[in-house]
């Protein structure tokens, strides 16, 4: 691409951001020529270049455009849609000049006549509508009472000339053309005035004190006085080291020029925010009319300065931000006068610095944050339990917006609303090393802040020792130093073995830093005298992270990370310091995402699903079996498979009514029965009470306990088999002898006919089977099951009892055995049973934690009838059913 | 011969008959060999920094002449035991794509000018850690020299991860 042509394609496109702005000011205010006269300017200045460069296309839209601006100049009403109409051909300008880069200087191939036909006929329809305008008193003293006639200079040309000439050689051109022209003189000297002094004013700005520089050279000046700065900080380093030197006064010297220098260069890649903005007044408008509101954009500060680099990244989620504020923070004009509120909304946009930092906000006079929404819309998403959300204070849970995935738009809009909202622009902020913030009130509006630092090159770090080892924290994300004091208020506690500390009116998640960094574990010294912590903000997380000695602060330049080094999340890249070693920058979003990781894989996660889905996974290769384990009544553990319980639920104490000597309490719709684990044991009169809540046959049912304390996969041997009703015995968990409850022994307290129905249901007249299972666990569960449906039950541990037992000639109804046994397998022993012919039509059912299509088809080859998952009872008692009517309907 | 040659051209031009001059390095009592042109200097690793949750393989990063150098210890590479006398190691400074490496070694030895055909292939029973980063091997008088291949060795460290 030629050079002229590559001139042109940046100087238009400036022009017609400009252009965008200043149309949308126009909009508002018609009268203003001052506005008008710029956009003139400029629409005549692209058409004319295009003309020179040979762009029929550009040329044939700047023209048409111009003309109907034309038609405003010379008084013509302006109304929305010939606007709206201008901003769609600058549009359709814009879309052929990013083709015409693209392609290298080739104007695409194209019609606008659509374009043009309508900007022609608005010019002709608003000359129309002139009649009127021209004979009030010219507005702005500029407006010609008459079209052009052919061979007159239109006032474009003139305005062209005084903005291209030297204001002292304006009044030579004017008089020239004012002859022609034949004008009332002073008519036209006003406007000659007007015109000096708009050229005037508009001179500063274009003036040729300013030079194009590439970014590319500014980006190398950076670096090389990033390396600079670098070289000066050791220097000073090793002359602090030395007691008397001439160096020290020239080095000196050498240190604040290079601190100048540094502004300096930081100073040329500084631009003011507004650019980042120039789109915005479009943005708005654009959506006034697609949302059918009434929006001003306030923008303050549009003046203030950062770094060009962070001023691109920053762009994009301020425009999402402000159509969010548009589209859902303010109310549409009915709702607002309902509310009692100015008819028309208002954003406000406003930059300011503070303490090497600048502070964005975008505040909205809209509805405010709806917080039953977002409640409901975490609830759903599961990121929080409802208990969890009661405790919650507002803003916490206004915070939720930022969340992943979350929209609370109950509709989605062309214009925002998919989903894809404020988590992202939250994302961008951070990856800037930026915190987001938002303050809302309900019916008054919403403030988001965003906090970012002025450049990415050079960061103000705390330089922190950690086992030995510094690392600097990047200061942004620090919101206060705590020193650690075994006796004194700032004392580390634990809960459940995770650290935390009491920092004011609030519980302060820690870590160790030496525990993220995968150093030995530092666990035993956390409670040591010496360490501080250091407080970190990650958008609305807040944790501490313990370090053993705090240093100083130093301003750094980031370097990236080793390719090799990439991966490692933990870090955001590594400088060197001034004493000339290399040390790592922590990345707050990465030490975050470790603590929430580390979190949650202590954690007992009782959210439904998360029960639901640990629920199928009983992992039976090595005989483990996913169990809960709480308390009740006594100190001592207990469990329960954790695939027996449908459920994990808390109640309100209060909401436990009791009704015909029973508590009961409301729950999906009906009425559940609550049995205590220990009858004898106080129950809470206040806060919420836990409980396993178990379902079968549409019955529920809550067993109330003290405290769930954990789910652990083990394996469940019972030991001490228990005499005492309701315990199957005693078992190690976790290294802790823990009872193991017999559910067998609540149910019914429940439900007295919890079993009963059952029995009912199933009248075979043979009742008689045989239960082959090499767990006593599992012989101790399924027993009193089979029993209770009403089946005279012989319980066999092993494959070859059972096959003795059947030899024996006791007649079964049928055989219900498990799969997988030690010596002989399930499947063997069905083909043995099979191979006596008088057990050639008894019912075998496979019982079996693994249930897949290939373990099914193994099971019907071997000559089982039926194959039953080992927790789905109710399938087990049907399956049994069916055989023994299936059985009853052969023997007939 | 072709001394005189600087050894980029050396690299570049294919033919008979060639050398290529070679940094020899001693790991573990092993004798290898370097392509000239792809070592960049040789220097004392100093205030190594260790990189927390890095690949085992990496030393560590420290700051060469204002740059910052990941050190890579090639014992480890190897799966030698560590050296108990660590005073007096050295490394060998490569760029690799923009990026500066340290390979840690135990001793420098000599630049050496071997002539391309008598590079001979890995035996197929060499160790296949050792063989992922091996170019070839030259026989020379009294021991083998096992080449490094620069490339190989620096993108079996980052590509895994990169992926």
């Amino acid at each position: 691409m030629d050079e002229l042509l590559s001139e042109f394609l940046t100087e238009t496109n400036e022009s017609l951001d400009v252009v965008d702005v200043e149309l949308v000011k126009f909009e508002q205010e018609p009268n203003n020529a001052k506005i008008l006269n710029n956009i003139f300017r400029l629409v005549h200045t692209i058409k004319g270049t295009c003309g020179f460069l040979g762009l029929p296309r550009l040329e044939a839209l700047a023209h048409a455009s111009e003309t109907l601006m034309g038609k405003f100049r010379d008084g013509a009403t302006v109304t929305p849609e010939a606007v709206t109409l201008v901003l769609t051909t600058i549009d359709r300008i814009k879309e052929i000049l990013a083709e015409l880069e693209a392609s290298g200087g080739q104007e695409p191939q194209g019609e606008d006549r659509d374009l043009i036909d309508k900007l022609e006929f608005l010019s002709e329809n608003a000359v129309m509508a002139e009649a009127p305008a021209a004979a009030a008193p010219a507005s702005g003293g500029q407006s010609i009472e008459r079209p052009l006639r052919p061979g007159e200079v239109s006032l474009e040309e003139l305005e062209r000339a005084f903005q291209e000439a030297e204001v002292e050689e304006v009044k030579p051109v004017v008089a020239a053309n004012s002859n022609d022209a034949d004008h009332d003189h002073d008519h036209d000297h006003e406007h000659e005035t007007k015109v000096n002094t708009s050229a005037a004013g508009s001179g500063k700005s274009v003036s040729s004190q300013s030079i194009r520089v590439a970014v590319d050279t500014l980006e190398d000046l950076m670096t090389m006085v990033s390396e600079l700065v670098l070289t000066r900080n050791q220097l000073l380093e090793i002359s602090r080291r030395q007691e008397e030197s001439e160096f020290k006064v020239p080095l000196q010297r050498l240190s604040n020029v290079t601190a100048e220098l540094q502004e300096g260069v930081m100073k040329t890649r500084m631009q003011p925010i507004g650019s980042a903005w120039q789109k915005l007044p479009r943005i708005v408008r654009d959506l006034q009319q697609d949302l059918n509101k009434t929006i001003e954009l306030d923008m303050q500060g549009a003046d203030t300065e950062l770094d060009r680099q962070v001023l691109e990244l920053i762009k994009d989620p301020l425009t999402h931000m402000i159509r969010n504020s548009a589209d859902h923070g303010l109310e549409t004009t009915p709702e607002r006068i309902a509310a009692g509120k100015p008819e028309k909304g208002k954003i406000t946009l406003s930059a300011y610095h503070e303490g090497g930092h600048i502070l964005i906000e975008v505040a909205d006079d809209g509805r405010g944050l709806n917080l039953d929404g977002i409640k409901a819309k975490a609830l759903k998403n599961g990121l929080v339990t409802e208990a969890e959300l009661e405790k919650m204070s507002d803003p916490q849970i206004q915070k939720f917006i930022f969340a992943a995935g979350f929209s609370t738009a109950s509709s989605v809009t062309s214009v925002s609303g998919r989903g894809v909202g404020m988590d992202v622009v939250r994302t961008n902020v951070e990856q800037i090393g930026g915190t987001i913030d938002l303050r809302s009130v309900q019916g008054k509006g919403t403030t988001f802040t965003i906090k970012i630092p002025l450049t990415l090159a050079i960061v103000s770090s705390l330089i922190v020792e950690v086992s030995g080892d510094r690392f600097a924290i990047p200061q942004l994300s620090v919101v206060e130093l705590v020193r650690v004091h075994n006796n004194s208020e700032h004392r580390i506690e634990r809960i459940k073995d995770r650290p935390v500390l009491r920092l004011r009116n609030k519980l302060l998640p820690l870590v160790h830093m030496s525990t993220l960094l995968g150093f030995d574990d530092h666990e035993e010294e956390l409670d040591a005298d010496n360490g501080f912590i250091v407080v970190m903000q990650v958008g609305s997380h807040t944790y501490g992270v313990v370090v053993d000695g705090v240093f100083h602060t130093e301003e750094i330049v980031v370097k990236p990370m080793s390719s090799m080094l990439r991966n490692l999340d933990m870090f955001s890249g590594n400088t060197i310091l001034g004493d000339g070693s290399v040390i790592m920058i922590i990345d707050p979003n990465g030490v975050a995402a470790a603590m929430a990781s580390d979190a949650s894989s202590g954690m007992v996660d009782n959210s439904v699903d998360a029960i639901a889905e640990k629920s199928m996974a009983v992992s039976e290769e090595d005989g483990k079996v996913s169990l809960l384990l709480f308390r009740a009544g006594t100190h001592e553990p207990k469990a329960v498979p954790l695939s027996l319980v449908t459920r994990l639920e808390e109640f309100d104490v209060a909401q436990i009514e009791r009704s015909n000597g029973r508590d009961l309490v409301q729950y999906r719709g009906t009425l559940m029965p609550l049995v205590y684990v220990n009858e004898t044991a106080s129950h809470k009169d206040e806060g919420t009470q836990p409980m396993l809540v178990f379902s079968d046959s549409g019955r529920s049912m809550g067993l109330v306990v003290d405290e769930i304390v954990d789910i652990v996969e083990d394996r469940l041997n019972i030991e001490v088999v228990s005499e005492r009703p309701g315990v199957l015995g005693s078992a190690v968990i976790k290294e802790k002898a823990t009872e193991v409850l017999d559910l067998g022994h609540y149910l019914p307290l429940a439900f007295e006919d919890w079993f009963m129905r059952k029995q009912i249901e199933s009248a075979d007249p043979i009742r008689e089977i045989l239960f082959v299972d090499d767990s006593s666990f599992f012989r101790n569960m399924l027993t009193p099951v089979l029993k209770a449906a009403g089946y005279d039950v012989t319980v066999c541990a092993s494959a070859e009892e059972a096959l003795e037992t059947l030899s024996q000639g006791i007649t079964f109804g049928a055989v219900v055995t498990d799969i997988e046994m030690p010596e002989i397998n399930g499947y063997d022993f069905c083909e043995a049973v099979r191979r006596d012919p008088k057990n050639r039509h008894l019912p075998i059912i496979a019982l079996s934690a693994v249930v897949t299509p290939a373990s099914i088809e193994k099971g019907r080859q071997a000559g089982f009838d039926d194959y039953v998952a080992k927790f789905d009872r109710p399938g087990l008692i049907a399956a049994l059913k069916d055989a023994l009517t299936g059985e009853m309907g052969v023997a007939a | 011969m072709s001394n005189n040659l600087g050894a980029e051209v050396i690299d570049v031009v294919q033919g008979a008959g060639e050398h290529i001059q070679y940094v020899t390095v001693m790991i573990g009592g092993q004798l290898f060999g370097l392509p000239i042109s792809r070592v960049h200097d040789v220097f004392v690793p100093e205030q190594v920094t260790r990189v927390p949750l890095a690949p085992r393989e990496v030393e560590g990063v420290l700051n060469l002449r204002g740059r910052i150098v990941t050190a890579i210890n090639m014992r480890r590479r190897l799966q030698l035991p560590p050296l108990e006398d660590t005073k007096d190691i050295m490394a060998v400074g490569i760029e690799h794509k923009g990026e500066s490496f340290g390979l840690v070694i135990d001793t420098v030895g000599e630049v050496l000018n071997l002539p391309k055909r008598e590079q001979e292939a890995n035996p197929s029973n060499l160790d296949k850690r050792w063989a992922e980063i091996s170019g070839g091997v030259h026989r020379l008088s009294g021991q083998l020299m096992v080449i490094i291949d620069v490339d190989r060795l620096l993108s079996s460290l980052i590509e895994p991860k990169a992926a």
